[in-house]
């Protein structure tokens, strides 16, 4: 049966059985969780400056403050993003538009 | 996380969990002010002191970030930053914080948007001012408005992520703990720590930061 059929005809047909807000509400929780894949871009920025940061310090002590005060800036300029994906998220879960 | 109740309606608007909570900060904020600011001496007493320190810290903050010559902003971002602290900290005394709710943070970044566009209006003038959309190249035009209207979408939306995120954590936790047989009262310390405390006071030392370089940025 499979094996003669279109895979996307089996698919919708797979799918076709189910009531239609289950369906939306099973992708919604598949696109909840693959929006906040947009966490890793923040992750690895916020590692840079820390790093950076870190190299920083280590040349010039004396101006700490300065510095994490930068960093922290940065860092959180670089975590936008990621608050994006988490929105999206979020309202993928909480607030969703397909839902009516 | 819920949202936030509505408790009821006053000349038709909504008040919600996010303007009572509000209030009840604000009449914390007066009080701390009330108490630290009680009986002020030449020779400052303990709590004159710390009153003291704090205006002196946000002054020299002021000062390196946007330069002297902008000293008049720095009881703006004081109130900012006092009233961001308690409020992004509400969770520890068992308020839910206003922050999380998106009316408090667009309110607060519009307020910053309006500063920025004003005052960078004031002191470039007119010209300048349009000029400066202009630049570096007259063809960027579109982008340097969208980049304009950005701020403050990001800003808004950087503080009620975190705090909602934070929250959310929170409340899975306290599900996840609401079903072990005794009660585990020492596991959410270190989360309460982390969401309501440090990132509660970073966000908001992140938000008057900005602020101030967006401010400082279309000034000069």
């Amino acid at each position: 049966m499979i094996g003669d059929a279109n895979i996307v005809d089996f698919l919708l047909q797979f799918l076709g059985q189910f009531d239609g807000i289950d369906v939306i509400k099973a992708f919604s929780a598949i696109g909840a969780g693959t929006a906040m894949i947009a966490g890793v871009g923040p992750g690895i920025g916020q590692g840079f400056a820390a790093g950076k940061g870190a190299e920083a310090v280590g040349i010039r002590p004396d101006s700490q403050s300065d510095i994490i005060r930068t960093m922290l800036l940065g860092a959180a300029v670089a975590e936008t993003t990621g608050i994006y994906g988490l929105i999206v998220a979020l309202i993928l879960l909480f607030a969703n538009p397909f839902m009516g | 996380m819920e949202g936030p109740k509505i408790y009821g309606e006053l000349f038709g608007l909504p008040i919600t969990q996010t303007l009572v909570n509000t209030w009840i900060i604000m009449v914390m904020i007066l009080v701390v002010c009330a108490i630290l600011t009680k009986n002020m001496q030449k020779r400052p007493g303990k709590a004159q002191v710390i009153a003291e320190t704090i205006v002196t810290v946000m002054d020299n903050l002021v000062a390196q970030t946007m330069g002297k010559d902008k000293m008049r902003f720095a009881p703006y971002m004081l109130a900012l930053i006092m009233f961001l602290a308690f409020a992004n900290t509400a969770g520890i005394y068992g308020l839910r914080s206003p922050t999380a709710d998106l009316n408090c943070t667009v309110g607060l970044a519009l307020m910053t948007f309006f500063m920025t566009q004003f005052f960078g209006l004031k002191s470039k003038g007119l010209g300048g001012y349009l000029k400066g959309y202009l630049e570096p190249m007259p063809f960027l035009l579109p982008i340097n408005i969208i980049g304009e209207l950005a701020n403050p979408v990001s800003l808004s939306f950087r503080l009620f992520g975190n705090l909602l995120g934070g929250g959310i954590i929170m409340a899975l936790l306290y599900s996840a703990l609401a079903g072990l047989y005794f009660f585990p009262i020492l596991i959410p310390i270190p989360f309460h720590f982390y969401f309501d405390i440090f990132s509660g006071l970073l966000q908001s030392f992140i938000f008057t930061m900005l602020t101030m370089v967006f401010v400082s940025m279309a000034m000069d």
